[in-house]
């Protein structure tokens, strides 16, 4: 059993289950939204606008923006415990590793935040 | 006459490695990379590698050959150049202690602890456990694996962490025991598994596949090991 505090799930299994349904999610909203714009007959401020009057679509698009920070957050802590290991780089790769997360970390409250925002916002 | 580049370090003589080149008379026999190693030893007795069986069972022979992981002994040269150019190099990502010889250490870390061993606490019959035909039929395709370290050696996810990533080697010995019929340690040893590293590294990106020479398959075992977790968890 390795310890890994900052996974997202901290267990391997939960990652990669998230992995898996967030990716569903991504594929889904695509769809909808891509099939909205081709498919709506006069696409613009209107329609767009009034797509995002209803709360079932502000919701789906806050999943959506979640499953996004989750998936990515999953797949960049892959990354960089990959890359940025103390077996390659000694005590420096913990301090790199550390720096990285809380980046990453303050990225998505920020976009959660503003996305909220801008969702509950119009 | 074929043409056979040979990774070459000494640490004790050598700054650095480097690759030496020979040349053979193979007299136009399909010799084995085992046979050229061999033959070149005779003329440079400098050359280090390590083999014992010569016939695919021992696993001590597991190098890089032109390219590709595979054992010197069952590789005939006529698969392994067949533009006449042998290129040998030591399995990649293990640390060099000397010409062919890579340190092994790492890779039986993993495995030990996979404990590759029977669990079972119920008291043993008087003759054998026995094991009905077809729970005897799951362990094929698992327990023929001769630990030769090709697999978890092609594995870029072992090269990066190889202290914490068990491998595909030891993941498939991991399945051997839980798929045993004999075995009652299951749900210890799929919690031993259930981190974010030592299963979950694995990205079936298949390198282990590609290149056991026993014809063993790790990311199917993987895969099982995975549903394992998941059916148990939900
Ligand atoms: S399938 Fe998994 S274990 Fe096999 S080489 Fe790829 S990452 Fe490694
Ligand atoms: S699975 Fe195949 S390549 Fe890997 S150690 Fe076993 S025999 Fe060698
Ligand atoms: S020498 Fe035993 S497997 Fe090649």
């Amino acid at each position: 059993m390795v310890k890994a505090v900052t996974g997202f799930g901290r267990s391997g299994l939960y990652d990669w289950f998230i992995q898996r349904v967030s990716a569903v999610v991504l594929v889904a909203y695509t769809l909808f939204i891509v099939g909205f714009i081709f498919l709506s007959k006069d696409f613009g401020y209107d329609s767009w606008s009034a797509l995002f009057e209803q709360r079932w679509v502000r919701v789906f698009s806050l999943v959506a923006l979640i499953s996004t920070i989750a998936h990515a957050w999953i797949g960049l802590w892959s990354v960089i415990t990959d890359y940025l290991t103390n077996r390659m780089m000694g005590g420096k790769a913990t301090v790199l590793r550390i720096l990285v997360e809380v980046l990453l970390g303050a990225v998505a409250v920020f976009y959660a935040v503003w996305g909220i925002e801008i969702l509950w916002g119009v | 006459m074929l043409k056979v580049s040979i990774y070459r370090y000494n640490p004790d003589t050598d700054s650095a490695p480097y690759m030496q080149d020979y040349e053979l008379d193979t007299q136009g026999k399909d010799l084995m990379v085992l046979d050229v190693l061999e033959l070149l030893k005779a003329e440079d007795p400098s050359l280090a590698f390590r083999r014992s069986c010569r016939e695919g069972v021992c696993g001590s022979d597991g190098m890089n050959i032109s390219g590709k992981n595979g054992l010197a002994c069952v590789m005939p040269i006529s698969e392994a150049a067949p533009k006449g150019k042998l290129v040998l190099r030591p399995l990649p990502g293990l640390p060099v202690i000397r010409d062919l010889v890579v340190d092994m250490e790492q890779f039986y870390t993993q495995y030990k602890k996979i404990e590759p061993f029977l669990q079972n606490d119920t008291p043993a019959p008087a003759i054998e456990r026995l094991q009905s035909p077809e729970d005897r039929e799951k362990l094929d395709g698992l327990y023929e694996c001769i630990l030769c370290a090709c697999c978890s050696t092609a594995c870029p996810s072992f090269w990066w962490n190889p202290d914490k990533f068990i491998g595909p080697a030891g993941l498939l010995q991991a399945y051997r025991f839980l798929a045993d019929s004999r075995d009652e340690a299951t749900d210890e040893r799929l919690s031993k598994l259930d981190d974010p590293f030592s299963v979950f590294r694995c990205h079936g990106i298949q390198n282990c596949v590609n290149v056991c020479p026993k014809g063993l398959n790790p990311t199917r075992a993987i895969g099982h090991i995975r549903n394992m977790l998941i059916t148990r968890a939900v």
